[in-house]
């Protein structure tokens, strides 16, 4: 088993705790001496930072959410002056302005740091090559994994997200070892490399680095089995520090938090109570080495929970589960929650059918409706009518069984889908 | 094989959404490969189509259509020769019931006025089936025949 810091990701609980709330109490500390906002938040609380002793005082302190980094656009929760950031990163405000992000060298070396123990869980070396597909810019992907794998010491090929048949030539000609990506574009680079007619052998890919969106468990046996790779899931958002605050090892049984710089919670969305260890609910942060953008309980909107057992790597820190959802994703109809990954999962099991589909959600005469595309792939395809109704109602039984919501299905050309090079659209709400 | 030696003759089969101008989209493909059609049906739901072919070139015909991005697949068919009068279709499908053969689909077509039609068959197997009616006294056509009505 390879590690990239030992000593601290294969920490003892007891001294790992104990770091953490040092950690904590000079962030909080920081925090209420330098971002007004925080300040403010604590004082109406009635709260000085000698409250906060160690991590058992968590509880204590407020939430921070994406609102409140857009309330404060762009630099007002930064916890530095501006002389000090040397990176800014935004995420894409799908309504109106961005997340803004500001990172001092400290802060890019610690999130190198933690790129490099991510390549590592993944199996990466300093002798692979790596082919960072994710985009570069403002995003965080690119540049988080391309400084991490440079730390490693790997050879990088930052070719950045776009051109897939580029992707492949170069994939095949540069001898590409680990692919970084987006799952759903690995697979549109799976597909692609199908329709150039490229025969796998002439490929040394071994490792696939995926993340930046939720996929399900039947999407990583699909990537796997197409490029013939080992694929591990990896996790970050950049309010927190962009990807590596989370990757799964080898072994595949949930992803790692690194809980030396992030102290992971899991509430109830709806009542912000921590939930008990081990039960499903949404994701906190708190960051306890960053100094640009130091973020308190922080909402991801992620579904997911924790798990505290020692894993067979040797790794101590916790592991989450994969991303069940996102409370914001989440779609509630006729009262029942969906999460789109529950569906991706329905149509893999049904067997062959590559994951193209689009849920659209509507609300006719007060009642929910629910309309699942699928594209029709080569293989799924019958010359028989009779056959294609059958998948049809296959797939809208499936759903039925599952969810227990009768959907509508549509077969759709291939193609009608829009393909995504970055995060995937699979959700078309038309209620709100 | 190529097919001047089929027995059977292949059909190219396309998905199609039933939606404005997409039939449209399929003989502009095949209008600029300079393909011709020699029978078409076309089956449809109310979401869905789909499209069956005969073609003149079918190599160059399943290409185009998969490079435009449509979903395709080659089917086997067999073409019958009928006489073209009351009770000709009737005739070849007592053979077929006699033998226990169903039919998917079938679709007819006439190239020129004569004394025969053709209808197009789908079946189970269809290699089986055409010697049934060959034994039977009917006379089923190659892709090549197809090609030089």
């Amino acid at each position: 088993m390879n590690y990239w810091n030992k000593p601290y990701e294969c920490m003892e609980r007891e001294q790992l705790v104990k770091l953490q709330s040092e950690r904590l109490v000079e962030t909080v500390r920081r925090v209420y001496h330098n971002v007004p906002y925080y300040r403010n938040l604590m004082q109406e609380r009635g709260l000085v930072p000698e409250d906060i002793k160690g991590i058992e005082d968590l509880p204590k302190l407020p939430f921070t959410t994406k609102e409140d980094l857009r309330n404060n656009y762009p630099y007002g929760l930064f916890a530095v002056p501006m002389s000090e950031i040397i990176r800014i990163h935004a995420s894409s405000g799908t309504t109106g302005k961005p997340t803004v992000v500001g990172y001092t060298r400290q802060d890019i070396i610690t999130w190198s740091e933690l790129m490099a123990r991510t390549l590592t869980c993944g199996g990466a070396t300093k002798d692979s090559v790596i082919q960072v597909a994710y985009g570069y810019g403002l995003f965080t992907g690119g540049l988080g994994v391309h400084y991490g794998a440079e730390r490693l010491g790997a050879s990088v090929i930052p070719i950045s997200g776009g051109n897939t048949k580029r992707q492949v030539m170069l994939m095949k000609d540069f001898g590409t070892t680990v692919l970084a990506c987006t799952p759903s574009y690995a697979l549109h680079i799976a597909e692609t490399m199908e329709e150039m007619g490229i025969d796998r052998k002439e490929l040394k890919l071994k490792n696939g680095i995926f993340g930046a969106e939720p996929w399900s468990e039947a999407l990583r046996k699909e990537i796997e089995t197409k490029l013939e790779i080992t694929a591990i899931d990896i996790y970050g958002l950049s309010e927190v520090i962009g990807p590596g605050v989370a990757s799964e090892c080898l072994y595949k049984q949930g992803l790692h938090i690194f809980e030396d710089h992030f102290i992971p919670d899991i509430i109830d969305p709806n009542t912000g109570e921590v939930l008990p260890e081990g039960e499903e609910g949404e994701l906190v942060f708190t960051t306890i080495t960053k100094e640009g953008l130091p973020v308190i309980r922080y909402r991801t909107r992620d579904i997911t929970s924790l798990n505290y057992e020692p894993c067979p790597c040797g790794r101590t820190h916790v592991r989450m589960s994969k991303i069940v959802g996102r409370t914001d994703d989440m779609l509630i109809i006729r009262g029942v929650n969906v999460f789109p990954s529950q569906i991706e999962s329905i149509l893999i099991d049904i067997g062959q059918t590559e994951p193209h589909y689009l849920l659209i959600v509507d609300r006719i005469n007060n009642l929910d409706t629910l309309e699942v595309w699928v594209e029709v792939s080569e293989k799924l395809f019958s010359d028989e009518v009779r056959k294609l109704e059958q998948l049809r109602k296959r797939i809208s039984h499936e759903i039925l069984n599952v969810l227990g919501i009768n959907a509508r299905v549509k077969l759709v050309e291939p193609k009608t889908i829009q393909r995504s090079e970055g995060k995937v659209r699979r959700v078309i709400d038309k209620r709100k | 094989m190529k097919g001047e030696n089929r027995v059977l003759v292949r059909q190219i089969s396309v998905f199609l959404e039933n939606k404005k101008g997409r039939l449209l989209e399929v003989t502009k493909v095949l209008k600029e490969h300079d393909i011709d059609i020699t029978a078409l049906s076309i089956a449809d739901t109310t979401s869905f189509g789909i499209v069956r072919m005969i073609v003149d070139k079918h190599e160059d015909a399943v290409e185009a259509m998969r490079k435009s991005g449509f979903t395709v697949s080659t089917t086997e068919v067999l073409a019958v020769k009928v006489s073209d009068r009351p009770g000709g279709l009737h005739e070849v499908l007592e053979v077929l019931k006699d033998n226990d053969i169903s039919i998917e689909y079938a679709y007819s077509f006439v190239r020129q006025p004569s004394e025969n039609a053709l209808i197009l068959f789908k079946v189970e197997d269809p290699l089986k089936t055409s010697d049934i009616l060959k034994k039977a006294g009917f006379h089923t056509l190659k892709e090549e025949d197809i090609r030089n009505l």
